[in-house]
């Protein structure tokens, strides 16, 4: 099994309500190469329904999800 | 079926798809900000950030009660009739000025409503607007609004790429969005 997902940057969005944590990851995603993977930790608790209609809309991938008590891990690889 | 014909036919399908294409909605959302409520311009300011981080375009037209939220209170100018300076003076400032569409309780109400948004971290209104620009969301100020009112170009925000126009430019907008809001 692969389920070691190394991220090639990490985004700290912990604290930031609706819709910092989407329009930051929008930002952030150019940061990396086209396959690489960008990890995202939130806080903010719609962001486990907004982080996958974010990566449907922007044509990513979301290959892993971890969710803590309060917080939220996700693994994102950029397609386009 | 000759196989002249079927080529034709082709021909035409493709002409037509063309023409359909030319003719779908752009991947955009076009909004009409008429309310100059605090919550309503918030969550104007939301949706349309949100929009751009999604991978659309967005445009928002400020229009009657929301005209007012794009004056700059720091920009004076003079020239105006009794009742240009009456509005002027009546109807608020920019976006600071806003109040609750509920629950205002005086001003109190928004007093709250902004000190409790504080604590939570959630974005003021000047700082949704400064990132909206960042983002390229568009901004367009109603013209008959402004005249009305009596609210000249010069006393509006410093948003790049602000521009006054009239309810064609919206719907002209409003015909290739994908999405339209009416807030």
């Amino acid at each position: 099994m692969n389920d070691e997902i190394k991220a090639d940057k990490i985004m700290d969005l912990k604290g930031l309500p609706c819709p910092m944590p989407i329009v930051k990851v929008s930002k952030g995603i150019n940061d990396i190469e086209v396959g690489q993977i960008l990890q995202a930790i939130s806080t903010d608790p719609g962001s486990v329904s907004d982080f996958p209609a974010w990566a449907r809309t922007s044509g990513n991938e979301i290959v892993k999800t971890e969710e803590g008590d309060a917080e939220f891990s996700f693994y994102i690889k950029r397609i386009v | 079926m000759e196989l002249g014909n079927i080529e034709k036919q082709i021909e035409e399908l493709k002409a037509q798809v063309s023409a359909l294409d030319k003719k779908a909605p752009e991947n955009k959302i076009s909004m009409i900000v008429f309310s100059g409520d605090l919550d309503k311009a918030l969550a104007s300011f939301i949706i349309a950030t949100g929009s751009v981080a999604m991978g659309m375009d967005a445009v928002m037209f400020f229009t009657f009660w929301g005209t007012p939220m794009m004056r700059d209170k720091t920009k004076h100018v003079g020239g105006k009739d009794l009742m240009g300076n009456m509005f002027g003076t009546m109807l608020p400032s920019g976006v600071d000025q806003t109040k609750l569409s509920k629950m205002n309780m005086g001003g109190m109400g928004t007093a709250m409503m902004k000190s409790l948004m504080k604590k939570k971290n959630i974005a003021s209104l000047p700082e949704m607007i400064s990132m909206a620009g960042e983002l390229g969301v568009k901004i367009y100020v109603c013209e008959m609004s402004m005249d009305l009112m009596g609210f000249k170009r010069d006393e509006m925000i410093d948003y790049p790429g602000i521009e006054f126009c009239g309810v064609a430019k919206f719907l002209e907008e409003a015909v290739n969005s994908k999405v339209q809001l009416f807030m």
